[in-house]
């Protein structure tokens, strides 16, 4: 069972360089989010104060009763023990080999026999593709593997709230999409609340329930994924075609003379994609995620303040999850003719989505 | 006790956050604005402020040491590797170092003596010498040299890697995990190198003083337990203790706060070891100044 993790007025600065500011937000319970922006907006820094590894200056993140920011050191260490963080660079203890520092968490925290250890560890790293290379040290395996085996390590407690940083960078787009179904599978089965930093249009067209942004020091927006699917916002919509156009720069952002400059200049349309396309279903065989029940709650109940676009594309997308809710139950009560996935939805477009 | 980690972004001396920079308005008096509740953007760069600011870490850092010596479970097996790691890298070195210190000082000794005529009193002057100030020293050097570079360097690419933040999300303490079991081997190491060197440095003195400067054995053994007592050997196992644990904690210390990347580590490591060189020796003259006031000497 997940926790609510609720962020309010977090402002961050590194000497006088102002990092964000007054980011205020909700992880509901057990539901997916993910984190878009752009790089070096700090959302690797929002991850970090979230856990209490980096201590913001002002604001407070709530987790089960526990202040991440302000509360004593002791309670903050006992409230890590909730979370499973992968890091950006999977952080494995470079002396270890994988096996060791993916049971690590184990030995530390539980008084499972060594057998037992055995068995989840290789449990995790089937689950993330591992097996058979335990025995290497971190320096011996490839980046995207590193990542992998970060992953494993985060989540071999079972976390109830887990932080992914940029999952898919250094993988492949169909490790990719393994890796999305992966942490759809895990939200099924553990409930845990999550929350995902990345660039990748796929993860967070298929993945989240939830979807924000950080940019120029400031959320953008936190919400249901339609209401930033459907955002007219300028730097979301140039984020999610991957324009030149906009408010994004290549630098942290544009002065006002670039973007006189831009104006004149031919467009550059990005590239056309349809994001709304329907979120990812747990693999058959695996339980419904809980959190989409509680998520249909919390999001009928706030329509009235969205805008018409993003009222529309709740209401399809809540209408055609419905549709194969009763599919499902049908299939379930019949036999199942074909064991594949017919709705494996393969994203059109691949190119150009890693940042 | 914040971890020592979130000193990384402000814990240098910061001289380049000049008083103009962050708030546009008149910097002096914005520490007397109406909200008094909101804390200035920018604080104000006294003088010495960023070294205050570190010696107060190192001192925090010290005192999170000693608490969490006494918490369980102890990394038994940690202590064990650091122990034999730090005590493979120094014994070698101090055992070659201590036979040449010790002949220095029993020839220096032995020819001032003889300027003065009071031969027979060699071998308790250079016994003394040696085991009060020469051993500590030697060990100082090894463990702020040998050791506290290697602890400082494994501490920090550790760091840079965040494979110490990854331990704090899992929520083990790093202090209690990687530093604690460092230090105590650290002391260990010290305190039996020191007698180590004390051994070997005497052993030395005495070969040159009998062989070299045609002392008599008798006269060097008689003056020795003359002139020489029981609290010298504490007070030299004392400062090798303390040696070994300042050595230590700074070590870790610069090791667990390097400036940026990898560069930062060298850095650090280099820091580490002038840091540890200056508050030995200075540490060294308190104890020894101390130590000849508190303790009589022997027969006076
Ligand atoms: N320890 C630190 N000290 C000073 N500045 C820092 C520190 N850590 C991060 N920053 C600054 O904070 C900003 C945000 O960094 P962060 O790593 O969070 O970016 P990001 O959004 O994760 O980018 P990316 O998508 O490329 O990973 C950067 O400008 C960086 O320079
Ligand atoms: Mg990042």
């Amino acid at each position: 069972m997940g926790i609510e993790v609720s962020v309010e007025g977090l402002t961050k600065s590194f000497g006088s360089k102002n990092i964000w500011q007054d980011v205020s937000l909700t992880l509901p319970t057990g539901e997916v989010s993910v984190m878009l922006g752009p790089s070096g907006t700090g959302k690797t820094v929002f991850l970090k104060s979230m856990i209490g590894l980096i201590k913001p200056e002002s604001g407070r993140v709530l987790v089960d009763g526990v202040d991440m920011v302000n509360s004593p050191e002791r309670d903050v260490y006992e409230a890590r023990k909730l979370f499973g963080l992968m890091f950006q660079d999977g952080a494995l203890f470079g002396s270890m080999n994988l096996f060791d520092n993916i049971a690590f968490p184990l030995r530390e925290h539980t008084r499972k026999k060594e057998s037992e250890i055995r068995r989840v560890v290789m449990e995790r790293l089937e689950m993330v593709g591992l097996v058979g290379d335990e025995g290497k040290l971190p320096g011996e395996i490839s980046g995207g593997m590193r990542k992998r085996a970060g992953l494993a390590r985060a989540l071999v407690l079972d976390p109830q709230i887990v932080l992914c940083d940029e999952p898919d960078s250094g993988l492949d787009p169909v490790r990719t999409s393994f890796l999305s179904q992966l942490l759809i599978d895990l939200n099924a089965q553990i409930d845990a609340t999550m929350l995902i930093v990345t660039h990748n249009l796929d993860i967070a067209a298929t993945v989240p329930d939830n979807m924000g942004m950080l940019f120029r020091r400031n959320l953008v927006t936190f919400g249901p994924r339609e209401v930033l699917l459907t955002s007219e916002e300028p730097v979301v919509a140039q984020f999610l075609s991957g324009s030149k156009k906009g408010p994004i720069g290549m630098s942290e952002e544009k002065d006002a003379a670039a973007l006189a400059a831009e104006r004149g200049r031919a467009d550059d349309p990005g590239i056309e994609r349809n994001l709304l396309v329907p979120q990812l279903e747990p693999s058959p065989g695996l339980p419904e995620r809980s959190a989409v029940r509680r998520r249909r709650h919390r999001v009928e109940g706030m329509l009235d303040s969205l805008t018409p676009a993003a009222r529309s594309a709740i209401r399809s997308s809540l209408a055609a999850r419905s549709e194969t809710a009763t599919v499902a139950a049908q299939a379930a009560s019949s036999p199942p003719v074909n064991a594949g996935r017919a709705d494996d939805p393969a994203p059109t477009e691949q190119a150009g989505s890693d940042g | 006790m914040t971890g020592p980690a979130e000193e990384k972004p402000d814990g240098g001396p910061a001289p380049e956050n000049g008083p103009t920079s962050g708030r546009p308005g008149p910097g002096p008096t914005a520490e007397g604005d109406a909200d008094g509740s909101r804390p200035p953007a920018v604080e104000q760069p006294l003088p010495g402020l960023g070294w205050l600011r570190q010696t107060g870490a190192l001192f925090a850092l010290a005192v999170a040491v000693l608490r969490a010596v006494f918490k369980r479970p102890f990394q038994f097996r940690e202590f064990v590797e650091q122990f034999w790691f730090i005590a493979s890298v120094t014994i070698l070195p101090a055992a070659l170092v201590s036979i040449p210190f010790g002949a220095v000082i029993a020839l220096q000794v032995g020819s001032l003596a003889s300027q003065i005529s009071a031969q027979s009193f060699t071998g308790g002057a250079s016994v003394l010498v040696n085991i009060q100030q020469a051993s500590p020293l030697i060990v100082a050097l090894l463990i702020a040299g040998a050791a506290g570079s290697a602890i400082c360097a494994d501490l920090g690419s550790r760091t840079i890697r965040e494979e110490l933040d990854a331990m704090e999300v899992m929520g083990v303490s790093p202090i209690q995990r990687l530093v604690v079991p460092r230090v105590l081997a650290t002391i260990c190491v010290a305190v039996l190198l020191n007698g180590m060197v004390s051994v070997v440095g005497t052993l030395g003195g005495y070969f040159f003083n009998v062989v070299m400067q045609d002392g008599t054995p008798g006269a060097y053994i008689a003056s020795f337990s003359a002139l020489a007592q029981l609290p010298d050997l504490y007070i030299s196992e004392i400062k090798a203790a303390l040696f070994g644990f300042i050595a230590g904690v700074v070590a870790a210390y610069r090791g667990l706060n390097p400036r940026g990347g990898p560069k930062g580590v060298g850095d650090a490591v280099n820091q580490s070891v002038v840091i540890t060189f200056l508050l030995l020796f200075f540490v060294n003259l308190v104890l020894t100044g101390i130590y000849l006031q508190l303790v009589p000497p022997k027969g006076a």
